[in-house]
């Protein structure tokens, strides 16, 4: 067949064998039927048209990673490696390291997992596994509700509800109860580490649980009327019937959550106190790699500076894919492919 | 169903389940209703403070006129609303077609190695965090206009909107049974034809819903546009120049000291939150009653 249209090679780069394959039968079909040049040719453009919007897709991933290279080799010409390791962040004497940020981010996000997980998983099962029929709907629609919450709305409420919250009550109380860890000592701001972990877990805890769901719903339901018949109660069925089974998918959830928490943005921004130093306690204020960016890169000076605010973006980029890439393996690895359940 | 009644049986051998079991059980129930009420606290505390605060804040002066100076009451967040809807516009009009036409070479042509590339991609890109995006948006953009603008933060928005809208409508599209294809090439409907006339049309409100989801989770996006539109305090409809956006605006109040722009700030996110919930609960009543469900 006259398959060596001109187009094909110049458009998709990648894989320009395959799609000859695709195309081969509904292409003879339709033109048996009509034997119009005119028809295949539309057919051919429209293809044509939907593979490039299929392209672009690709096109905007590579895009995203060649700016973000492109603009962070001054800095990381300049610093090499110690970028990542410094804890120095002076504007004024172009000094960039990049540490108290990473550091605001891991710990923020740490945080965020160790408050939500245990909520999130609670929310799951008792959605799956215990409410009756009638209140699953709407239990599941109101936590989608604080999915669609914006950012910018949490960060408003933390600032002015949870802050002084914090200030007023919990960690006072902290102080005095776990003061000695030494994780929770200082003058009690309200803003801090401690408040961006929390608004985090509160962002994250809808996402984790309806992965979650998900996954428990895909465990099969003899699996659970096994474990019935062996005389278990309700609980003993869900932890030997269920999670055990889910395991893989709900570890998926929390990455994926601990993907969504490591990039967020605003609300951080708005409760973390914004500054870059490294303190053990979590009433002192710190820094992520997302809010510098989102403080300081409109009002960057200097090549390097601004350099050195891409390359932050850089990592942050490359931490969340390899997370999300992770997160995704695992959920598929419980909901479709099913390899480690035989032997329960 | 079937749930119930094995509930019922492992009820009926009470007596050789022991004390301690069933503390645990009633213990594990008593936990789970709890981790609800906690995660269900927040959504309370914020929908009440909101409405509590943004009430009394929203009036006629709120949605038409502009920000006053620091110090001189009233003023409101007309430019910011008419900003967001400009820049949400541009946003759709990049995104959505590239989205959808990306989700039927997904479902129509993409059975193969190139089409799982393209899966895994548009999964990557919707991981990749918006504060990046408004980076990318930046240097593409801003860098060379050689000025913050509507338009920047169009382009982010849209980058942002593409991946949701190509997952969604492929699946949407999948769900269209193949039969109905076939009778449409047995009728001789070019292939094209079909898939726009006919397989397209069939999933419209699914593909619907995909877009709405999108628009939803972009319309609060705020750190795209930092740097991107900006932000400006008075009135511009013109796309290459700096713009507010209504999460900008929330937030540039927000950590301000001064407590009428607190109110303010109250006032637009309760405008904001009106938008996106109305549009999401607007689809999930349209979904429920959709024609796409005989399609499934």
């Amino acid at each position: 067949m006259g398959n060596q249209a001109l187009p094909r090679p110049r458009l998709t780069g990648p894989r320009p064998i395959t799609g000859r394959e695709v195309k081969a039968g509904p292409k003879s079909r339709s033109s048996l039927l009509i034997h119009t040049s005119s028809g295949e040719l539309a057919d051919r453009t429209f293809r044509f048209a939907m593979l490039l919007c299929a392209a672009t897709v690709l096109g905007l991933l590579v895009l995203i990673v060649y700016e973000l290279v492109v603009h962070s080799q001054l800095s990381w010409r300049t610093f090499g490696w110690s970028f990542f390791v410094g804890h120095n962040w002076d504007p004024v004497q172009e000094q960039f390291g990049a540490m108290p940020f990473i550091y605001g981010t891991l710990v923020s996000s740490l945080l965020a997992l160790i408050l939500s997980v245990p909520l999130a998983i609670g929310v799951a099962v008792f959605t799956t596994e215990m409410c009756p029929k009638w209140l699953r709907g709407p239990l599941s629609f109101t936590t989608e509700l604080l999915a669609a919450i914006p950012s910018v709305i949490y960060g408003l409420w933390a600032i002015f509800v949870l802050v002084p919250l914090l200030r007023l009550y919990v960690q006072p109380f902290l102080a005095r109860t776990l003061g000695w860890t030494g994780l929770f000592e200082g003058p009690p701001y309200g803003i801090g580490m401690l408040a961006a972990g929390i608004v985090l877990a509160i962002m994250i805890v809808p996402i984790i649980s309806s992965i979650t769901r998900e996954v428990l719903t895909a465990v099969p339901q003899h699996q659970r009327e096994g474990v019935f018949a062996l005389g278990a109660t309700r609980w003993e069925m869900i932890r030997i019937g269920v999670l055990r089974n889910a395991r893989a998918g709900i570890v998926g959830g929390v990455i994926l959550g601990l993907g969504r928490a490591l990039g967020e943005t605003m609300a951080v921004t708005m409760v973390i106190g914004n500054r870059p130093e490294i303190a053990r306690s979590l009433f002192a204020p710190g820094y992520t790699m997302a809010s510098v960016i989102a403080n300081e890169f409109s009002e960057a000076t200097g090549d390097v500076y601004l350099s050195a605010l891409v390359e932050i973006g850089l990592a942050l980029f490359l931490v969340t894919i390899i997370v999300n890439a992770l997160a995704r393996l695992m959920v598929w690895s419980v909901t479709r492919g099913q390899p480690a359940r035989a032997h329960v | 169903m079937s749930e119930r009644c094995t509930t019922s049986a492992a009820h009926a051998s009470v007596l050789r389940i022991s004390l301690r079991r069933r503390a645990t059980d009633h213990l594990a129930t008593f936990v789970a209703v709890l981790t609800v009420v906690l995660v269900l606290l927040p959504l309370v505390a914020i929908f009440t403070y909101l409405v509590y605060r943004g009430v009394g804040s929203i009036n006629w002066a709120f949605l038409t006129q502009t920000p006053k100076p620091v110090g001189e009451p009233g003023g409101g967040m007309a430019n910011a609303i008419g900003g967001s809807v400009v820049i949400l516009a541009i946003a759709s009009l990049l995104g959505v077609p590239v989205g959808i036409g990306a989700g039927i070479y997904l479902s129509e042509y993409g059975r193969n190695r190139f089409g799982d590339l393209i899966r895994f991609t548009s999964d990557v890109l919707n991981g990749v965090p918006s504060i990046v995006i408004g980076i990318v948006a930046y240097s593409l953009v801003v860098l060379r206009q050689r000025h913050f603008s509507a338009l920047a933060g169009g382009v982010a928005l849209a980058i942002m909107m593409v991946p949701t809208i190509t997952r969604t409508t492929e699946e949407m599209l999948l769900l269209v049974p193949q039969a109905i294809r076939e009778a449409a090439y047995g009728l001789g409907l070019p292939r094209w034809r079909t898939t726009l006339s006919i397989t397209l049309r069939t999933a419209t409100s699914g593909v619907i819903t995909g877009v709405m989801l999108a628009f939803a989770r972009v319309a609060g996006e705020t750190a795209p546009l930092l740097f991107t539109a900006f932000g400006n305090q008075y009135w511009n409809m013109n796309v290459n120049q700096p713009t507010a956006a209504l999460p900008l605006q929330i937030f540039t109040y927000a950590i301000s000291p001064f407590d009428e722009w607190h109110r303010q700030a109250w006032a637009g996110a309760l405008v904001l939150i009106i938008l996106i919930v109305g549009a999401v609960t607007a689809v999930r009543i349209a979904v429920r009653q959709g024609s796409f469900a005989g399609a499934n």
